[in-house]
């Protein structure tokens, strides 16, 4: 196990094995989000909430413009460049502030309910508040990685960390693309 | 001090203190910022998430991660060498082996704790009127009851795969010990946060925590949404890292079709455990929300709707069952063979029959809730669903009658607690269609005939096999054999008692006795019945008392083993000394053959691959 090549087959397994897991874990935290898209619709039907269009468009494509960023940084990571890989986690941080800061900070305040005025309003802080906590965590992650490749953690054969919050942003991503449907799109008011 | 405080449990009960009154002076602070005056429940609520948290920072199971969030390495865990000796089942272990008999200890004192809540509400029990206990305190035993063996359940599964499976499938350790550590150190304050629901007012809906009565019940019901939510998170991680560990870890040879059955029975509850435990914590989740912050899900009179809540709990809580009971199945289809000296019959369908059993689990949920009030169209889809679940149940009961038959059978401790496991799942297996179809499910609905069944499952499907792991693998961990007497002492007082208590149970239910009522009319005639299952119940209670006894003092005065004890084929036996070594398989093994192949000539399994040169 001493060899160059026995660590890298060793690590090649490990790799294997997290990716695994990763996937299995977001596997399982779908079902919460199923079950909050199963609650909005049991308890709404065919009503959708009243809530700001511009707003819920305004930040969906803030978030999907960061998965770019997000992978992009991934492929920078994988090529080499580092300062490519810098940058473009950066721009997905940022991009996930301003999601939250679309979401709870605007979209809350302006919503014409709040959490205890009936279904409407249970079901739509719900839903956005477990959503903004996954975005919430996704950053602090991001945030991980942007200082440990500060400090030039990775490279381009090992990058797991990274390979990883990009994932799981992904994930969070197309979480808001069956919630924002749900809440902004579907249905009457 | 220093040396008290180097046991990580004492570290971490100090860090649950602490991060409990951070939680509860945390919320009260922001309440007085905010002008609002000390209420009791978010106070707790916050407190007893965060003492769970502070529990895990006590014992240092987020230290690790936190030096990978840092950017430090950290030494693989075959390169850590523990101090071997009792404290290491202390604190923070990273060996499967350790965790697996932690699992099992907390698993056995929450068995103490929840079989004693039903000890003192069955004497209640034994006549009409109440004599010992207040209303309120008889409904939140009959809920802690129900909680406290679920989880004991969920940690004695644990216990089990976590011990055997690396074991079994020849892997040196789980794919991920340290959040195997986590997963274990997670359950334990979850554990204390669910008994302190009792301190905390207590809580009148039973286990399943139904709105709008939750919504309206005493503090202590938030104590066990929290503690329910976390250890659901432990049963979610635990079973992530045994679906890895059982797909990828396996030993050279070892096709997924030469996997030994329990392997296959672990992966199939587990598939349950990581995808449907999500809907009970966010169930139970929305409702700790209602009652918090008025969010209107459950309460009809504000637009919610109790009936969602059923669903959505009942996808976990049925396919639960499955969970529950596919390891101790498995133990079954695992042990029949070493003490029948005969191959598993059927290897191929009964490893598959747990995989469908935990599919057709998924789709049966509605068949708690035919009397609930939901759509009528529902109800003949779910029962024939239902029904279903008895074809690969089915397989399992050919797959051990036809292994047992012309089987040269050695009556050891192991196999009495196997063949006491058929016959009780049997008798639950039998008491299950009658409930799963729908014209005969509205008269027996919320009756004992219910408890009777649900508790034959769960003995035969996991509390025998559970004694029969126990047996069988006590020498792998200390070296020394259990009491034999004792152990036969034990399955003899444990099958009559406990089939007298759930015969009892099935039949004063289908006279029409309701479940979890603390009074009932003396007219009906019941208290002599009572009176027996009661007896029965203590019966039952002995029994384990002297398995308990057993387990502590074998562990000093036992038989001593080097040895394959009970001539089994599989590597934890064949290839490793006994008790097991700190480290898994030290020199590389190979899988040749097929895993139950007794009595046949010439059948190989497993081989030690020749050491290679230089290394």
């Amino acid at each position: 196990m001493s060899t160059p090549e026995a660590a890298l087959t060793t690590y090649k397994q490990k790799l294997a094995n997290n990716r695994l897991g990763l996937w299995l874990f977001l596997l399982s935290d779908s079902f919460v989000f199923a079950a909050l898209l199963v609650t909005r619709f049991y308890l709404l039907g065919d009503k959708r909430p009243h809530l700001e269009q511009e707003l819920g468009l305004i930040v969906t494509s803030v978030l999907l413009i960061s998965s770019f960023f997000a992978n992009r940084a991934e492929v920078q990571i994988s090529k080499g460049n580092r300062k490519g890989f810098l940058s473009s986690i950066f721009i997905t941080m940022l991009l996930g502030i301003t999601f939250l800061v679309g979401v709870v900070g605007f979209e809350w305040r302006l919503a014409p309910f709040g959490p205890a005025d009936g279904p409407e309003g249970a079901v739509f802080f719900m839903m956005t508040g477990m959503h903004a906590f996954h975005v919430l965590t996704g950053v602090i992650f991001l945030f991980i990685v942007y200082r440990n490749g500060l400090k030039g953690h990775y490279s381009p054969e090992k990058h797991w960390g990274v390979e990883a919050a990009v994932n799981y942003w992904h994930f969070v991503d197309v979480v808001w693309i069956f919630f924002y449907p749900a809440l902004y799109l579907i249905g009457t008011l | 001090m220093k040396g008290i405080l180097s046991y990580g449990i004492l570290r971490g009960l100090i860090g649950q203190i602490v991060g409990w009154a951070a939680g509860i002076g945390l919320v009260t602070g922001i309440r007085a910022l905010m002008g609002l005056a000390y209420k009791a429940e978010p106070a707790w609520v916050v407190g007893a998430a965060l003492g769970i948290i502070g529990f895990l920072i006590g014992i240092g199971a987020f230290r690790d991660w936190f030096a990978w969030a840092k950017g430090e390495e950290t030494p693989d865990p075959e390169e850590i060498h523990e101090e071997p000796g009792v404290k290491r089942y202390f604190g923070y272990s990273l060996d499967h082996k350790v965790i697996g008999v932690q699992y099992a200890f907390l698993s056995l004192f929450l068995l103490v704790v929840g079989g004693s809540f039903a000890l003192i509400f069955r004497v209640e029990l034994v006549q009409t009127g109440m004599q010992w206990v207040t209303l309120n305190f008889f409904n939140t035993l009959i809920g802690m009851h129900g909680m406290t063996l679920i989880v004991s359940i969920l940690m004695g599964i644990s216990a089990m795969s976590n011990y055997a499976v690396p074991l079994l499938i020849g892997a040196k350790d789980m794919a991920f010990p340290r959040l195997n550590a986590f997963s274990f150190w997670l359950a334990v304050p979850a554990s204390l946060v669910l008994v302190s629901a009792i301190f905390t007012g207590g809580f009148d809906t039973g286990w399943t925590g139904y709105p709008p009565l939750s919504i309206r019940a005493p503090m202590g019901m938030q104590m066990f949404f929290v503690a329910v939510f976390f250890a659901g998170w432990s049963s979610i991680l635990g079973a992530l890292n045994l679906i890895v560990t059982i797909l990828r870890m396996r030993a050279p040879g070892m096709k997924m079709f030469r996997m030994p059955i329990f392997a296959w029975a672990t992966l199939a509850t587990s598939i349950i455990a990581l995808t449907a435990t999500q809907l009970i914590g966010t169930s139970f989740q929305m409702v700790s929300f209602e009652r918090l912050f008025g969010m209107s899900f459950f309460d009809a009179t504000k637009g919610g709707n109790p009936i969602l809540f059923q669903h959505l709990f009942w996808f976990y809580s049925h396919p639960a069952v499955y969970i529950f009971v596919l390891p101790g199945l498995g133990i079954i289809s695992e042990l029949l063979p070493v003490f029948v000296r005969k191959p598993l019959f059927g290897y191929k369908w009964v490893a598959m029959s747990s995989l469908g059993i935990a599919l057709v689990g998924f789709l049966v949920w509605a068949h708690h809730m035919f009397t609930s009030g939901m759509e009528e169209y529902l109800r003949v889809p779910f029962m024939y669903s239902t029904l279903l679940v008895a074809v690969p149940t089915g397989i399992k009961f050919f797959s051990w009658v036809a292994t047992m038959w012309m089987g040269r059978i050695r009556f050891q401790v192991p196999m009495l607690f196997i063949i006491g496991a058929i016959i009780v799942f049997l008798m639950g297996g039998l008491s299950g269609p009658p409930l799963g179809t729908v014209s005969t499910n509205l008269h027996m609905h919320d009756s004992y005939f219910v408890v009777g069944h649900f508790h034959a499952t769960m003995f035969g499907g996991f509390i025998f096999p559970l004694f029969a792991a126990i047996y069988y693998w006590y020498p792998k961990v200390t070296g020394r054999k259990m009491n034999d007497l004792l152990g036969k002492i034990h399955f003899y007082m444990l099958t009559p008692g406990f089939l007298i208590m759930s015969f009892g149970q099935m039949q004063i239910g289908l006279l029409g006795m309701r479940r979890r009522i603390a009074d009932y009319d003396p007219a009906q005639g019941f208290e002599t019945a009572h009176l027996i299952i009661t007896i029965a119940g203590f019966m039952v209670a002995l029994s384990v008392l002297i398995f308990l006894i057993n387990l502590f003092v074998s562990a000093k005065r036992g038989e001593v083993v080097t040895e394959n004890v009970w001539q089994s084929r599989s590597p934890e036996w064949t290839v490793l000394p006994t008790p097991a070594p700190m480290h898994n398989y030290p020199q590389p093994i190979r899988v040749v053959g097929d895993p139950y192949d007794y009595g046949l000539k010439g059948a190989r399994y497993v081989e030690i691959l020749p050491q290679q040169a230089g290394d």
